[in-house]
């Protein structure tokens, strides 16, 4: 009988499960109709007819091959042509780009491009749950540093700054953040930029939400000149096509690393999927309504999710970014486990607890707010309710 | 402004405390609009989307081809007020192309819009013509498609 736990790694048994699944489990053994779910994190709508159809298209016309590693030339090129387009960032389609099976596999191949023993990782929270595994992973250090409500969830000049040691390798910036929705506008990245200046810190800038920002227009770290050759921009499909399934991502950035980094992509991966990049094609092509349909929809659910939370007595700090409330349930006095519990159990509403999302999330949950108008009232209401029992 | 007409258009059940939330105005102001927007008949009634066929009601509707002789002096306009004021008229549009009216008629049964096509439609001073087309199925209409929506296979995933 072989003891299963001594044959594998340990950095992957060290690996915390996500402490959110339960409350899935919790959800879809209730077997009921009536519970809503504002837990998980994805665009409710389907990806525009006419982007499926161009990868319907391709699949009739037999395009089912394996692409180049670094994803179809066409496919990068027009990425850059977008990134040019929105956002003004400049990338040579040969070199300095190469599409991913999404914004995940990017975040996983940077940190493993960059990340040595040791080495430490700034890890803003909180955020997304991957980056410090996919840091352990590569048996580096994840540093984590709270954002405060009080600054509305940003990364402060000093708090980086305090953060710094001669370890430090990387610094991820996930922002349009999720869980919070804050965002950094580019006066936050030039104090930024100060910090790092003379060093050789590099970026990770998760920029999958950048075209869900709502009021201001995204700002990237590698819009600030002395910041662009530290910078690695990862970005995709998922949120703001509608195209989460397609799984379909890119990171841009240095040659030198891109070109390193391309190996770990060759080996893992060979090429992102075909029919996806066709769709692709047409989504950078033809996408810019799309988005901007679906953006004035997210931010009027925003407003209204928004003014519910006040009505029923949560303090929330205005989102301006993503597709989430951050609201703070400190006055309750539960956990927000207990929180997420109990509003699961008793009126049937799925919120996930801030603590998934790392230090600095207690005391906060995160809601959802890409879901039906139905929805975001009816689980107001009995989230207000709830509130009133306590 | 129109962003009010958008979310009405979209669902017209919204209340103004909804809209109001929803545009960053307030309600009263949402009130305000909405009243001046049905004053200028901009706003024109509210109804529900109903798929007739799923009720037990028997309902049939006919989309018919019509070809007039204008009217002088007051060209189509005096013909699609002849027209239009019956009550099995759904609706009218004046078109470009091969014919001239395009009118959606329901009726119980294709007996009873055959007979409104015969007896009321096409005796009409100025008719030159009708080609009635009756609708099989109502795949989506006024934005919504009617099939039952298919959900994907239920997923635990934490994004």
């Amino acid at each position: 009988m072989i003891d299963y736990e001594s044959v594998m790694s340990s950095s992957v048994r060290s690996l915390q499960p996500s402490g959110i699944r339960k409350f899935f489990d919790i959800l879809e053994n209730m077997h009921d109709p009536s519970a809503i779910s504002l837990g998980i994190g994805e665009p409710d709508f389907v990806t525009p007819w006419h982007i499926r159809e161009a990868g319907i298209y391709s699949l009739e016309q037999g395009f089912t091959k394996y692409t180049g590693n670094a994803g179809m030339k066409k496919l990068r090129e027009e990425i850059c042509r977008y990134l040019m387009r929105r956002f003004a960032l400049r990338y040579d389609p040969a070199g300095q780009i190469f599409v991913t099976v999404g914004g995940s596999e990017a975040i996983d191949l940077c940190i493993r491009t960059l990340v040595e023993p040791g080495d430490e990782v700034i890890v803003p929270v909180p955020s997304f749950v991957c980056y410090g595994p996919l840091v352990t992973m590569s048996r580096g250090v994840p540093v984590y540093l709270e954002t405060k409500e009080e600054n509305e969830f940003r990364l402060t000049a000093e708090e980086l700054r305090a953060a710094i040691t001669p370890k430090t390798k990387l610094l991820i910036f996930p922002f349009p953040n999720n869980p919070t929705g804050a965002v950094m506008e580019r006066q936050d990245l030039e104090e930024i930029a100060e910090v790092l200046r003379g060093t050789d810190i590099m970026i990770l800038s998760d920029e999958i939400y950048s075209e869900l920002s709502y009021g201001i227009h995204h700002t990237s770290p590698a819009n600030i000149p002395e910041l662009y050759e530290k910078t690695l921009v990862v970005n995709g499909f998922s949120k703001a096509y509608a195209m989460t399934g397609w799984r379909l991502g890119y990171v841009c950035g240095p040659k030198p690393i891109l070109g390193q980094m391309l190996k770990i992509h060759q080996y893992g991966i060979m090429s992102a999927p075909t029919t996806s990049q066709y769709a692709a094609i047409e989504a950078m092509k033809a996408g810019d309504e799309d988005i901007e349909m679906m953006r004035e929809s997210y931010d009027k659910r925003r407003k209204l999710m928004l003014k519910r939370l006040y009505e029923i007595g949560l303090s929330c700090f205005e989102p301006k970014g993503a597709f989430y409330m951050f609201p703070s349930i400190k006055s309750t006095g539960l956990s927000s486990d207990e929180f997420s519990t109990r509003l699961l159990k008793e009126e049937k509403v799925a919120v996930i607890p801030g603590s998934a999302f790392g230090a600095g999330g207690e005391g906060f949950v995160r809601m959802c707010y890409a879901s039906s108008v139905a929805n975001i009232e009816t689980a107001l209401d009995r989230m207000g309710r709830f509130l009133e029992r306590l | 402004m129109t962003d009010i007409l958008k979310l009405l258009e979209e669902d017209s059940r919204y209340t103004p405390a909804q809209i109001a939330a929803m545009t960053g105005k307030t309600e009263d102001e949402v009130k305000k609009a909405i009243s001046e927007y049905e004053n200028a008949s901009v706003i024109n009634g509210y109804t529900a989307l109903i798929d007739w066929d799923k009720t037990e009601v028997e309902s049939v509707t006919a989309f018919i081809e019509v070809k007039i002789t204008p009217q002088r002096d007051d060209g189509f306009d005096r013909i699609a007020e002849r027209i239009y004021q019956y009550n099995e008229v759904e609706s009218l549009y004046l078109m470009s192309g091969a014919f001239d009216f395009a009118v959606i008629v329901t009726g119980k049964s294709l007996r009873e819009v055959s007979q409104f096509v015969s007896l009321k439609l096409a005796p009409i001073d100025g008719v030159i013509s009708t080609a009635t087309h009756f609708i099989m199925k109502r795949y989506k209409d006024k934005h919504r498609a009617f099939l039952v929506e298919k959900e994907q296979e239920e997923r635990l995933l934490f994004v």
